[in-house]
């Protein structure tokens, strides 16, 4: 009677960034970026790719990018949201 | 009663205390009122003439008063046997932890004067004490809580001591109170013994994320539905005020072992506690009855109170279909302007009737 790895799929999120966990009930918002980021973990995109895409999508140079996804990554994770591993996009 | 096509039983529903501390009355009048089918009429019993419930004119057809449970159980069918004639009552559901035994007990009178009922068995309900919650974690395979029994400071110390602190010193009936301290859980034990009498029960603190289940048992050890929750806001009570329905599957296990290992019938609400230690989930108590946020189940699709009148009735009732996950509710507090005819029925006669002329 343990959680499971947390579905990332299940996560319902608004156009306003707005994220609800369905299994857990927790609520929070996301800015533009994060809303990104979590639409595309729900699609399985991995953090490299991630990054790539945020650069080009938000005409971002800045090496740091992928630092910032990780980081990002890791707040998921700490709200139960994916596996530390197992579901790790 | 129940004829083809229709749901028009006469429901007689307790617990009308609609306060910042609300019983579940109200909410389960609403859900019999939301099921689309029903054409029945809906009976409030009360036991105090300011209940909030008894002046929404809307929630009952009729109020009756009814004397407090402890004032024993041939006063409380005495008045019930008096309500019944004149309301014709088909189905009464009891909604307070303290008159269950009571209506548990008077359950032949009730059918014998045609009132059906849909509720545990005496040793069900003993079953879930809180006072034996190890006993029915080991009997239905789910994780409880280490729990102990104290009388007196001497026992707290050695519960607290094996336990570990924080520990958690509850009410028989009612309240809860986390002690990190051992001040603490003596100040807690006496506050709680005069409240509630002994013993007080004393539980190892598990942190993590609270849920509550609302359920219904089928009596065999089937669940008919369950209406798992998370509150999102508490009053300074611990009550929740605002709460949305989740879908994590753990939770419908665990209520789904608890109905099965106490064949439960009638409803009930599981409260767990998703460990942050062991990510496990922790059965932390069963109140033998629906629960305040009741509402939400017939919000959510899947109406327990109309269920559980139906079966009353000896309808057959599978399985509901599962409850919307993200269905929220939020707890109003308002002023009702009240009928003062109402107050002076209810204070001189004991009861209000709105559906005269209408039976």
């Amino acid at each position: 009677m343990t959680h499971g790895a947390w579905r990332l799929a299940d996560l319902a999120i608004s156009d306003s960034g707005f994220v609800f966990n369905p299994r857990t009930g927790d609520v929070f918002t996301v800015n533009e970026t994060g809303r990104v980021i979590l639409l595309m973990l729900k699609d399985g995109i991995g953090s490299g790719t991630i990054a790539e895409s945020l650069r080009s999508r938000f005409e971002v140079f800045d090496e740091d990018v992928s630092r910032d996804v990780d980081e990002f990554l890791s707040v998921v994770r700490e709200h139960g949201m994916c596996a530390e591993n197992g579901e790790e996009p | 009663m129940t004829g083809e096509g229709s749901f028009a039983p006469t429901v007689a529903v307790t617990g009308l205390n609609a306060t910042d501390n609300p019983g579940p009355g109200v909410g389960v009048i609403r859900c019999l009122r939301a099921d689309p089918d029903f054409r029945g009429r809906v009976v409030g019993l009360a036991y105090d003439s300011l209940d909030p419930g008894i002046y929404a004119p809307d929630v009952a057809d009729r109020v009756y008063l009814m004397p407090y449970p402890s004032e024993g159980h041939r006063a409380v069918w005495d008045r019930l046997a008096g309500v019944i004639d004149d309301a014709r009552i088909d189905v009464v559901i009891p909604t307070l932890d303290a008159e269950l035994p009571a209506f548990i007990e008077l359950e032949k009178d009730l059918a014998h004067r045609g009132v059906h009922t849909f509720l545990p068995t005496r040793e069900q309900f003993d079953l879930r004490s809180k006072t034996r919650l190890e006993d029915l974690g080991a009997r239905c395979g789910v994780p409880v809580p280490r729990t102990r029994l104290a009388t007196q400071p001497r026992e707290l110390f050695q519960a607290a001591e094996e336990l570990g602190l924080p520990i958690v010193v509850k009410g028989l009936f009612y309240g809860a109170m986390v002690c990190h301290s051992l001040d603490e859980a003596v100040a807690s034990l006496h506050k709680t013994a005069a409240q509630w009498g002994l013993p007080v029960v004393v539980q190892q603190y598990v942190p993590g994320e609270e849920y509550d289940v609302s359920a219904l048992g089928d009596g065999h050890g089937g669940m008919v539905g369950a209406v798992p929750m998370k509150k999102l806001f508490l009053t300074d009570k611990g009550k929740g005020w605002a709460g949305v329905t989740v879908g994590e599957p753990a939770l419908l296990d665990v209520t789904e072992r608890v109905l099965r290992g106490l064949r439960w019938r009638g409803p009930c609400e599981v409260e767990v506690v998703h460990s942050k230690k062991d990510g496990r989930f922790y059965l932390l108590e069963i109140n033998p009855r629906f629960p305040a946020w009741i509402y939400l189940s017939a919000g959510a699709g899947q109406n327990l109170p109309a269920a559980c009148a139906r079966l009353a009735l000896g309808e057959e009732i599978d399985h509901l279909p599962p409850c919307r996950v993200g269905t929220m509710f939020v707890r109003i507090s308002l002023d009702q302007i009240a009928s003062f005819r109402d107050f002076e029925d209810i204070m001189a006669h004991g009861r209000i009737v709105r559906d005269e002329g209408e039976s």
